[in-house]
């Protein structure tokens, strides 16, 4: 059997991935995908710990609702990337500066 | 009673407001609406004086005045004799003196001003005659010493003029407040202000003759009595006709009529009565030594006419109201008579020494003739109007049981005809004392002469004579004898008596010629003091009043500089910091806010981060 620390291992690893690509994507959509890492990394958590110490799936059900909030605030992220584009031609974060000071 | 006399006073005062507003456009026809009016209130008066003789006296009410505190005060008209007179006087001898006036102030610049003010004059005068209590009589009071100073100072480019008006309107200021104070009392301690209350007031002895001598110190102002004589002399410098206005008819009348009017209150106590006796003889003897020695024309009928006015006091003064008030109207002709011969000498001869003069009947045979007939009436040779009227004084104060009076007035009466006929031998007879070219006067002057001359012959007979032989033996005899010692004075001895009088009586001649002294004595008691206090009292105000203000100005500038300097730096400096401190601030926190998003990411966390690490690492 598997012991936990590899799931955690995973979990930590697929979390150091997303917030490296969410700090270092120049794109928007690099982000929200990076970001969907991040997500996935805490659902694998959710689960492992259910799995080893949690008697019912309150632990998976976790990860259900997450997933649901991470498609919709995917959708949201997608449709203000669109909007985005729309207005400024590009999709560059750094670009997109005309709420500064 | 007719009720038309309160229409009397507003024709001139019509002709004034006319004058003097449309004055530069009427030119020489403001003469024309001055006179127009003064001949309407002139048959008014007549209309007047007809109605009282036939229906009887009486005051009537025009208009509710003034309502205060339980007492009214109404425009009021008294018609009786005296008002009636005095009406017939003021405009017979105002609209003479008018015509007159087109010809003396012929070429003047202020033509139409002249004829404004003389209708104000006579309007002011005939309110006064008619006012029924004391405030209305006030008014019009006023309203004549105003025209005086006007009239008197009217060729104020002359500094001598400026100064004679002046000194008028402030001598008779000095009667006028008197007069205030005294209407004052007498309100105030019987609460009414009519001529007809006057008889019985029922208030005690010393508040009557307190009021009494209060409201006389008017008429002693108005009508140059000593002590407040010193005026009228100097008012010659006005205009000829002004002179004769104010001393015929209008402004020296007012006072002897003030006391005619309220002779009530006069009579009700004798001791105030005595005053005005006495006032007027010192008056009399007075004004008529210094008329003998004066050398200028106007100036000597000025002290004739103080003169006449002592006697006309003396007269009210010793109870002989109807002397008094009867030389008052005679008076009044053959003095406008005599004035306005004197400027139709002087518009002849542009001179008023009389001295310059001499041997003008020749030349001016109108004015000539008139002016002896004005001399012989007011010098008292029976029938003119000056004997009756002079008469019936002398013979009132004897009657009356004052000796040393009637010596007073005798003593004047015979002084009266002797400088009246000093002045009409110097002027009219013997040579010419200096190269004159006298003309006579046109018609416009020489017809007014004639009018009044013919009222001075037969103004004694406006009412019943009364035959007295041994009164009118002194009368004549006084006159007689003033005439012969004028005459052998100046015509037959002449230039040698004149002159070793003067020397025998050196120190009286000084005394007499200088006037007394009395202008000198209130230079030196009252003016110099004056002058001396009014000079203190403006270094006190240039000094210290002003110093003071001075001082308050400077120290409110110092103040207001330094609160300048606290609001610009410490005020606006606190609100400066804080702003400062503010952008400062800013300045620094706003580099948090880079743009990019993977920054704000970053440093979440890291916050984070630390946190955990904090939480791990043994923060609770």
């Amino acid at each position: 059997m598997i012991p936990q620390n590899h799931f955690l291992i995973l979990g930590a690893v697929l979390f150091a991935m997303g917030l490296y690509g969410a700090l270092t994507r120049r794109t928007a959509i690099g982000i929200l995908m990076s970001i969907e890492l991040i997500l996935n990394a805490a659902n694998i958590n959710l689960i492992t710990f259910n799995k080893f110490i949690g008697s019912e799936a309150l632990g998976q059900v976790f990860a259900l609702f997450v997933m649901a909030i991470a498609a919709a605030s995917a959708v949201i992220g997608l449709v203000l990337v669109i909007a985005v584009y729309r207005n400024m031609k590009t999709i560059f974060t750094e670009k997109m500066n005309i709420l500064k000071w | 009673m007719v009720r038309s006399a309160h229409l009397i006073p507003l024709f001139p005062f019509a002709a004034f407001a006319v004058n003097i507003l449309f004055g530069r456009r009427l030119r020489k026809a403001s003469a024309l609406v001055s006179i127009g009016a003064s001949f309407i209130s002139l048959a008014i008066a007549a209309i007047t004086f007809i109605g009282n003789a036939r229906y009887g006296e009486g005051s009537y009410m025009v208009g509710r005045w003034l309502s205060f505190g339980g007492i009214s005060l109404d425009f009021g008209v008294t018609v009786d004799p005296l008002s009636c007179m005095m009406l017939m006087v003021v405009t017979v001898v105002g609209t003479l003196i008018q015509i007159y006036s087109i010809g003396y102030m012929r070429d003047d610049v202020r033509f139409s001003r002249f004829f404004a003010y003389m209708s104000l004059f006579m309007g002011s005068m005939l309110g006064l005659l008619l006012s029924d209590n004391f405030v209305m009589l006030y008014i019009f009071w006023e309203g004549v010493g105003l025209c005086s100073y006007l009239l008197i100072s009217f060729w104020f480019e002359r500094p001598a003029a400026a100064k004679a008006g002046m000194k008028a309107f402030i001598t008779t200021r000095i009667g006028d407040t008197g007069l205030l104070i005294g209407i004052l009392l007498l309100f105030f301690t019987t609460k009414t202000l009519y001529f007809r209350d006057l008889g019985n007031l029922g208030i005690n002895d010393a508040m009557l003759t307190a009021i009494a001598l209060l409201i006389f110190c008017g008429a002693v102002g108005k009508s140059a009595q000593f002590p407040l004589h010193v005026w009228l002399p100097d008012a010659m410098e006005g205009p000829t006709p002004v002179s004769a206005l104010i001393h015929a008819a209008t402004m020296v009348a007012a006072g002897v009529y003030l006391v005619a009017r309220t002779y009530g209150l006069f009579l009700s106590h004798h001791a105030s009565l005595i005053w005005v006796a006495y006032i007027g003889a010192i008056t009399a003897f007075m004004a008529a030594t210094i008329a003998t020695v004066n050398n200028d024309i106007k100036r000597i009928l000025a002290y004739s006419t103080i003169s006449q006015l002592g006697l006309m006091m003396l007269a009210l003064g010793v109870g002989g109201y109807d002397g008094g008030t009867f030389h008052l109207m005679t008076h009044a002709f053959f003095k406008a008579l005599l004035f306005l011969c004197a400027g139709s000498v002087i518009h002849a001869v542009h001179t008023q020494d009389i001295f310059k003069m001499g041997g003008l009947l020749g030349k001016m045979k109108a004015t000539g003739w008139t002016f002896i007939i004005g001399a012989l009436a007011i010098a008292g040779v029976p029938p003119l109007s000056g004997f009756w009227s002079k008469d019936e004084i002398l013979s009132e104060i004897l009657r009356e049981g004052h000796p040393v009076l009637f010596g007073v007035a005798a003593v004047t009466s015979l002084l009266t005809a002797f400088y009246m006929f000093r002045l009409i031998f110097v002027v009219l007879f013997g040579k010419p004392r200096s190269e004159l070219h006298a003309h006579e006067s046109p018609a416009v002057m020489t017809v007014p002469l004639g009018i009044l001359a013919a009222f001075s012959i037969f103004a004694g007979f406006f009412r019943p004579v009364k035959i007295e032989p041994l009164m009118m033996g002194v009368s004549i005899a006084v006159s007689a004898a003033g005439i012969g010692i004028a005459y052998v004075f100046y015509i037959a001895g002449n230039k040698v008596l004149p002159a070793s009088f003067r020397s025998r009586f050196a120190f009286l001649y000084d005394l007499i010629s200088n006037k007394y002294y009395v202008d000198e004595i209130y230079e030196a008691i009252i003016i110099r003091p004056a002058v001396r206090l009014a000079g203190i009292a403006a270094a006190f105000d240039s000094k210290v009043v002003d110093g003071a203000v001075n001082l308050t100005a400077y120290l409110s500038v110092i103040a207001g500089k330094v609160q300048y300097w606290f609001d610009l730096y410490i005020v606006d400096g606190i609100v400066n910091m804080t702003a400062n401190i503010t952008w400062l601030c800013s300045a620094v926190f706003r580099r948090l806010q880079t743009g990019f998003v993977q920054n704000y990411i970053l440093i979440a966390f890291f916050g984070l981060a630390i946190m955990i690490l904090i939480k791990l690492t043994g923060g609770q």
